[in-house]
């Protein structure tokens, strides 16, 4: 009975120290470079276009990283921090646009694009199969014509 | 041999023609905008409201009656840092007017970096962020820094891309606008 209060009290202290605060990730304090990039991967500065904020190069985006670690340190989410720059600086800073009125054709056209390509070629492909096994069935043709055509091409070979 | 082909519905056609062209026609609308210039001349300017770093909300309509000079700025900008001296000068030599105003715009600039600038180069005229760059958008602007001098009408009277390189040009241009009342 005493070793079963035993294993049950340390099951406790277990599960206690998996569930306490301590064991989720958070970031406190002065964030670290690996942290400003994982979020800055998912933006983009304006004026460096095509290029993620976190290997941009230029001095806008080195302010702008500046700018994800003092959100960060202040307490922001990742998402907070995306809400921040696209109020800030408009949607198109952001990798992902939210799925919202003609941002949706991003999302659905090449899904769409996909499932139709694979329809017409699976439909084509049964009818390619379906006319060639047709060919194969054909009655061969035999008939005087068709012999002596065969004979002079194979003469003048 | 029979030719296998299943006629396709007129449903079909009509749907897989209308996907094309919405398509082409959201290609068509995008191109457009992208190869439209910056505003030019003559043009009207677009209506914007800017809320300056200290709170105050400023309408264009509001504007009309003033001659408006509103430069578009970055603190990560080298050009702007030049010019910047010779838009304050310019300002403080019209201030005094009330017929003349001033407006700097921070595209894609950080707060604390755009106050730090204000500060370093003393400048006094009103500035606020240009939230989701949407004046400068408006404006069809390419870069910074770049200045429009919008006359009385609220019309593009000046474009200046690139930076002013002495206060004389800014001068010129308001002088002209002030004397054609």
């Amino acid at each position: 009975m005493r070793r079963l209060a035993v294993v049950f009290v340390l099951s406790l202290l277990l599960a206690a120290c998996v569930s306490s605060p301590a064991a989720v990730p958070t970031v406190q304090g002065t964030p670290s470079a690996d942290e400003v990039n994982a979020v800055a991967k998912n933006l983009y500065c304006p004026v460096c276009a095509n290029v993620p904020l976190d290997v941009c190069g230029t001095a806008a985006c080195a302010q702008w990283r500046g700018q994800i670690a003092e959100l960060l340190a202040e307490g922001y989410s990742e998402q907070q921090v995306y809400d921040y720059f696209a109020a800030q600086y408009g949607q198109s800073v952001l990798a992902l646009p939210p799925a919202r009125g003609l941002n949706w054709l991003v999302y659905v056209i090449p899904p769409l694009g996909i499932v139709l390509a694979g329809f017409l070629l699976g439909r084509n492909l049964a009818r390619w199969k379906q006319s060639a096994a047709g060919a194969a069935d054909l009655p061969t043709v035999d008939d005087d014509y068709a012999r002596s055509l065969e004979e002079e091409l194979k003469a003048r070979r | 041999m029979t030719e296998d082909k299943r006629p396709v519905s007129i449903l079909g056609r009509v749907l897989a023609w209308g996907l094309l062209l919405a398509l082409l026609a959201l290609v068509a609308v995008q191109l457009r905008s992208s190869l439209q210039g910056i505003l030019t001349r003559g043009e009207q300017a677009p209506a914007f409201t800017l809320t300056t770093f200290d709170g105050q909300t400023i309408r264009s309509e509001e504007l009309l009656g003033k001659v408006v000079v509103l430069n578009i700025w970055a603190s990560w900008c080298a050009p702007c840092i030049e010019e910047a001296a010779h838009l304050e000068q310019a300002w403080q030599h019209y201030q005094e007017r009330g017929d003349v105003v001033f407006l700097g715009l921070a595209y894609v600039d950080t707060e604390k970096e755009s106050l730090a600038f204000i500060e370093e180069h003393n400048i006094s005229y009103l500035n606020g962020p240009d939230l989701g760059t949407t004046i400068y958008m408006a404006f069809r602007a390419r870069g910074v820094p770049e200045t429009f001098v919008i006359n009385k009408y609220g019309e593009i009277a000046s474009v200046k891309i690139g930076p002013y390189l002495s206060i004389e040009e800014i001068t010129t241009v308001v002088d002209r606008l002030l004397e054609l009342d």
